[in-house]
């Protein structure tokens, strides 16, 4: 009696149990940093207790669950989660109902999990990185006791059709039902509610599709509930609440009746279904339920006289008598072609050169359509009318434009549009793409998930004007750094431009425009593009226009760094205060066997191999999971043992025929540290210094008793007058790599070469392992009786640390120019360092021996401008070149 | 012997009372606390009572034997408390896995014993796991209300640890029990449930909350029903509650439970509320009498007893259940 009672039961401190019977189920959705300005504000300046209102009211006006979303480019997203959710948690009126713990990264939705009591949802997971991801994730959710909502989404994209929606929805519920054993009644399926009436004949089913795919989930997949952001619908109309609330209430309606049982809706945005007054119910009800070929013309113009009842509404060309600009802005606002060839022949005739009349006469009218689009005051759909009409200006002036220039077809520029690694939403990128080739721009669009490789070389190849990055979710923010870092790095002069849903003025300001030293221009939206282009291809004026934007992001930074501060910082003093404490007194230092330096030539990589670990070789190949049990996974199982067969049989390869050469330079000296350096003494006299290591300390504000760390912690101070000692190498296995990899990419064999370059990587770790035993054992000998298996070297159980800079305890790249000093790296076995202080070959490994038993890895996390200064004056730096190698580490 | 899952569904089961009011009546000083063993031990350890099943065996062997003796099917690992969470009053966070496997071994000794003398009433030992001190979903600064003196990961890793000594030294059932903060009980379900895949195990769990207040909630806030869907992801042997009120104050919870779940359902109350001495002074058969009103309604499947309760206690609950049928689930209807 039991079997059709499967019904979706959620908690906070209490139930909420969705039956057939159950009303329509509101999520609240004001608690969501992506959807609320206000709330995200409240975040980033920790206003926690104004917050907490929010959700508060939420669930005071009738929400039966509460969305939480921390995701936002310039927020600690699992910080935030935790946070928020633990105060929720201390206020009973708002615990009282579920959570749905709403986030595009694991590592949050997970964070979320581990804070909530009572049983959730996660919002969300899908196909998007394959069934392997999607798998390991339901698992875990299953065991934290949450149900889940499915996005129609997998490895190709979201599903934005009909079929498309069954056919996702179809495989999640069976890889979940089969192979999971999630519950049923625990899946919750949002089917994607995407725009209508955008103008794009492609958008006009996206409502229908919606709703009868709902219908169809409803009844082939046993007890599975349907959610949605509600709110998408309406996009296009944006600022006219009067259609918005309508919108949603007629999408309601129907998606309600088709099966859909959950939402997320804001209940102050939505009309009462039998209060839509007649005529604009007919014409709304056209829009979502796809009646008629007219319905979004029909619906906007229908708009407008919502708007503003006053309004005339009968033909009106008055317009007709004023300037010729203000005719050509008033048929670019209103999207009237109808006079727009008269008026532009009347420009051209008017102006110089033809060109004139797009510079000035059309972009003037363009900034008006930008202007009011922004302001909420013109929808998608007439935007793109107004570059529809501006199309046909263009077209008509071309010939005249050619005839000026000899003949030769010039577009205004060529512009490259992609969607980031990662990202697979495109309408803002496709409208933008409309919009400017209507502007009379060559249009590169390579996509969505587009590697940063591709975009780098496609605008190499066709030499494009202007990079254009778009994305929609907050993953996204980061391949946009990294990409404006690519192009710093490959000395690329092309403006970046940065659009998309997820995107800001402060993020651009913030994290992207300091990665690239050109143009970087965050661009509001599609109906901007072309005024941002233009400006940037100006000959004339785009340095002075580049120059004001860099400035204006300048001040955008500073407000943010400015803003209140969360972490608390120890001043400089009060760290070295608080250095890790040794009783030198009580400290044993074996006086090393040998001091001075060695050089290993050509050493015998066969002793190498059991010092492998191959866990992050997995890695390298994108499968999750530790060796060996790797090799037995039920999901990578089988690949991970073809790949580790593979690369066996490459080593072996290596092996026998001496394929890759393995160098390594080290050396013991004697040592001391003098606050935070550690001098590295000539001799054992300690009279002259060699070389001076410069250590970072410390500084966020701790516990009461943990210490602030720094590297010359761990080396007894000159004063005690004790004799200690530190240590320094470089490994290599990387001599000939690259002429490897170049062979097996000219028989188009990428497999292996990358293959070749992931074993190198892991032989010069292990020879690093395999060295600093030696070291331990012999050269210094302060561990002789250590017998460690190669499973305890990997978890790292020796006495003593072998940091790496670049690495959490010491992020300095520039003490390799030190270590290259101190043991002639160069000089002795090749090893060089790049303008970056990259280590060449790759596969390389340098840092330092530190012998105590003390010695311990540490992060130094943030510090604070105090200490860069101090440490620029302690390396004879500027304290630019300073901040600039330390600025990962630099405090906010 | 008979598989749990397979008795539950004929009979009902007696699970034991309490351990500490028994340890109580042996008036151990700190001497007899520490034995042989922690002789030297740094720090008082009077009151730790887990640690007996290493320093005083005999003890809590004769206890666990005078339950049996009183009728009990189930009796359980003197172990409340040993998580390194809990032990860390006594800096004895060392000694966990001696702590539990030892206390398994003894108990299922005794069982055994037993069960070997009339195999027409096997007995089972459940594994104790305790709430620990401290809690997931609470601060406890009132200052700063999203403190947190433990985390999910910090309960997750104490209580697999428990789980897998507790295993090992052969118990065949894991309770945890007097779940005070739902948000505990979920990191103890996840770690039974990594250690079941880790070893391709699949032992029973029973799951027990406690009420505190008369409100009806847990102390974490939550009411018996919300407290039940929390936790319905895992498959369980039993749900129900312990400790807190006495027995008649528990019936209308343990009413929701069965009104809502489709689990077997166990409890095991305290004899009364404590008077003003500390002290629980319920009789045996005014125990009794409360329990009746459970198994006249059809809501119990393993009953026992928790604070102040004896073997003369057990012994009279389990004279009563002699009569009765256990509830049954609806899939057996």
């Amino acid at each position: 009696m039991n079997k059709e009672k499967k019904y979706l039961k959620l908690s906070g401190l209490e139930p909420l149990i969705i039956t057939p019977e159950s009303n329509f189920i509101n999520v609240g959705e004001r608690t969501n940093v992506a959807g609320s300005r206000k709330f995200l504000r409240l975040i980033k300046e920790e206003k926690f207790d104004e917050a907490l209102a929010i959700a508060r009211h939420q669930v005071e006006g009738g929400a039966q669950i509460i969305d939480i979303n921390m995701d936002d480019g310039l927020l600690d997203g699992k910080e935030s989660m935790v946070r928020f959710m633990n105060l929720i948690a201390a206020e009973p009126d708002i615990a009282r109902v579920p959570i749905m713990i709403d986030s595009s990264k694991w590592e949050i939705i997970e964070a979320g999990l581990q804070v909530a009591q009572g049983k959730c949802v996660v919002n969300s997971i899908s196909l998007k990185e394959g069934e392997a991801q999607f798998i390991e994730h339901a698992r875990k959710i299953k065991m934290y006791g949450a149900a889940v909502i499915v996005m129609a989404f997998d490895e190709v994209g979201q599903a934005d059709n009909y079929e498309r929606r069954l056919e996702i929805a179809k495989r999640s519920y069976d890889v979940l039902v089969n192979k999971v054993k999630f519950p049923s009644e625990d899946i919750i399926f949002d089917l994607n509610i995407f725009p209508v009436a955008t103008g794009m004949d492609e958008h006009r089913r996206n409502a229908i599709d919606f709703i009868e795919a709902t219908r169809w989930v409803r009844t082939n997949l046993p007890n599975v509930s349907v959610s949605g952001g509600v709110s998408n619908v309406s996009f296009s109309f944006r600022g006219n609440n009067t259609v918005r609330e309508a919108m949603h209430s007629v999408f309601l309606y129907h998606a309600i009746k088709a099966g859909m049982n959950i939402g997320i809706v804001n209940p102050s945005m939505l009309e009462v279904y039998d209060e839509i007054p007649k005529d604009l119910l007919v014409h709304v009800e056209d829009v979502i339920l796809d009646r008629r070929e007219d319905s979004t013309e029909r619906l906007l113009t229908f708009a407008e006289t919502v708007i503003s009842s006053v309004k005339e509404h009968k033909v009106d060309l008055a317009w007709r008598e004023k300037s010729v600009q203000d005719r050509i802005t008033h048929a670019l606002v209103k999207g009237l072609d109808e006079f727009i060839l008269e008026d532009i022949e009347e420009a051209r005739i008017n102006a110089s050169q033809p060109i004139e009349v797009i510079e000035i006469n059309l972009m003037t009218g363009m900034n008006v359509v930008g202007d009011l689009f922004g302001s909420g005051k013109m929808f998608l759909p007439q935007v793109v009318k107004s570059a529809r009409v501006m199309k046909k200006a263009v077209a008509h002036l071309l010939p005249f434009i050619e005839a000026e220039k000899n003949g030769v077809s010039q577009a205004n520029g060529k512009i490259l549009l992609a969607t980031v690694k990662g990202d697979v939403h495109d309408i803002g990128k496709n409208i933008v793409s409309v919009v400017l080739a209507c502007n009379n721009y060559d249009i590169i669009d390579l996509g969505v998930m587009v590697s940063p490789q591709r975009i780098i070389e496609t605008a190499k190849a066709e030499n494009v004007d202007v990079i254009g990055l778009s994305g929609l979710i907050t993953p996204s923010l980061d391949e946009m750094v990294y990409l404006a870092k690519e192009m710093e790095r490959l000395n690329f002069e092309v403006p970046l431009i940065i659009g998309g849903a997820t995107t800001s003025k402060a993020h651009t300001a913030v994290k992207i425009d300091p990665q690239y030293k050109n143009a970087v221009v965050y661009v509001l939206d599609a109906s901007r593009a072309v005024t941002v282009v233009s400006n940037l291809l100006n000959k004339g004026t785009n340095q002075q226009y580049i120059g004001a934007i860099k400035e204006d992001y300048v001040k955008v930074r500073e407000g943010f760094l400015n803003r209140s501060k969360r972490k608390e910082f120890l001043s400089l003093a009060e760290a070295r205060n608080n250095k890790f404490k040794i009783d030198w007194d009580a400290t044993k230092i074996s006086t090393p066997n040998y001091i001075g330096t060695q050089v290993f030539e050509d050493f015998d990589l066969t002793k190498l191999v059991d010092y492998i670990d191959w866990s992050p070789f997995f890695r390298t190949w994108e499968l999750a999971g530790k060796y060996p049990a790797i090799l037995t996974d039920e999901v990578v199982g089988s690949a991970a043992t073809n790949l580790f067969n593979d690369a066996k049989l490459l080593l072996a390869r290596i092996l026998d025929e001496k394929l890759l050469t393995a160098k390594a330079v080290f050396g013991i000296f004697p040592a001391n540290s003098v606050n935070d350096d550690i001098e590295v003494y000539a001799d054992s006299t300690r009279k002259d210094v060699n070389v001076k290591f410069v250590t970072l300390r410390q500084q966020l504000k701790k516990k009461e008793g943990i210490p602030s760390i720094a590297l010359a912690d761990f080396i007894a101070p000159k004063e005690t007058g004790i004799n200690d000692y530190l240590g320094s190498f470089c490994v290599s296995t990387g001599f000939g790599t690259a002429e490897l990899a170049a062979e097996f990419e000219k028989d188009h064999d990428d497999y292996n070469s990358i293959m070749i370059k992931a074993l190198a990587d892991r032989l010069a770790e292990a020879f690093a392992e395999y060295l600093h035993e030696k070291v331990r054992k012999e050269y210094w000998g302060y561990d002789s009786e250590e017998g460690l298996s190669n499973q305890e070297l990997i978890k790292e159980s020796y006495k003593g640390i072998r940091p790496a800079p670049g690495y959490p305890a010491c992020p300095d790249h520039t003490e390799k120019r030190t270590i290259w000093e101190l043991l002639s790296v160069k000089e002795t076995i090749g090893v060089e360092l790049t303008d970056s202080l990259a280590m060449w070959p790759a596969a390389s490994v340098s840092g330092y021996y530190f012998g105590n038993e003390k010695a311990k890895y540490f992060g130094l996390g943030k510090i604070t401008e105090e200490q860069v200064k101090d440490f620029a004056e302690r390396k004879n730096m500027s304290l630019e070149e300073a901040k600039k190698w330390l600025n990962p580490n630099l405090a906010e | 012997m008979e598989d749990i899952r397979n008795i539950l569904k004929n009979k009902i089961l007696v699970l034991d009372g309490a351990m500490g009011t028994m340890i109580q009546q042996y008036k151990f000083t700190e001497e007899d606390y520490r034995g042989e063993k922690f002789k030297d031990f740094h720090i008082s350890v009077k009151g730790n009572n887990d640690m007996l099943s290493i320093t005083q065996p005999e003890a809590i062997k004769t206890i666990h034997g005078k339950y049996l003796e009183a009728g009990a099917d189930i009796i359980e690992t003197n172990t409340f408390s040993s998580t390194t969470i809990a032990m860390a009053d006594y800096e004895m966070e060392e000694f966990v896995y001696e702590l539990n496997f030892e206390s398994a071994k003894i108990a299922k000794e005794v069982a055994l014993e037993f069960t070997l003398k009339n195999p027409d009433q096997p007995r089972y030992v459940a594994g104790s796991m305790g709430p620990t001190n401290r809690t997931a979903s609470m601060s406890p600064d009132v200052n700063d209300p999203g403190f947190r003196a433990v985390t999910f990961d910090n309960l997750r890793v104490a209580y697999k640890q428990q789980a897998e000594a507790l295993i090992d030294g052969g118990v065949d059932v894991l309770l945890v029990e007097t779940v005070f903060d739902t948000l505990n009980a979920k990191a103890a379900l996840f770690a039974i449930e990594e250690i079941k895949a880790e070893r391709n195990i699949d032992i029973p769990i029973m799951l027990s909350g406690t009420i505190t207040d008369a409100s009806g909630r847990t102390l974490s806030g939550q009411t018996a029903e919300a407290f039940l869907i929390s936790v319905s992801h895992i498959p369980l042997l039993t749900v129900g509650f312990n400790c807190a009120l006495g027995a008649s104050q528990l019936t209308p919870h343990l009413e929701v439970l069965a009104q809502k779940s489709d689990l077997r359902i166990s409890a095991h109350p305290n004899a009364g509320l404590p008077n003003a001495f500390g002290e629980y002074d319920e009789t045996p058969e005014i125990m009794a009498n409360q329990i009746k009103e459970y198994l006249d309604k059809s809501l119990i499947n393993i009953i026992g007893g928790c604070c102040g309760t004896t073997p003369a206690h057990i012994n009279a609950i389990a004279d009563l259940v002699k009569d009765y049928k256990p509830r049954l689930v609806e899939s057996e209807i």
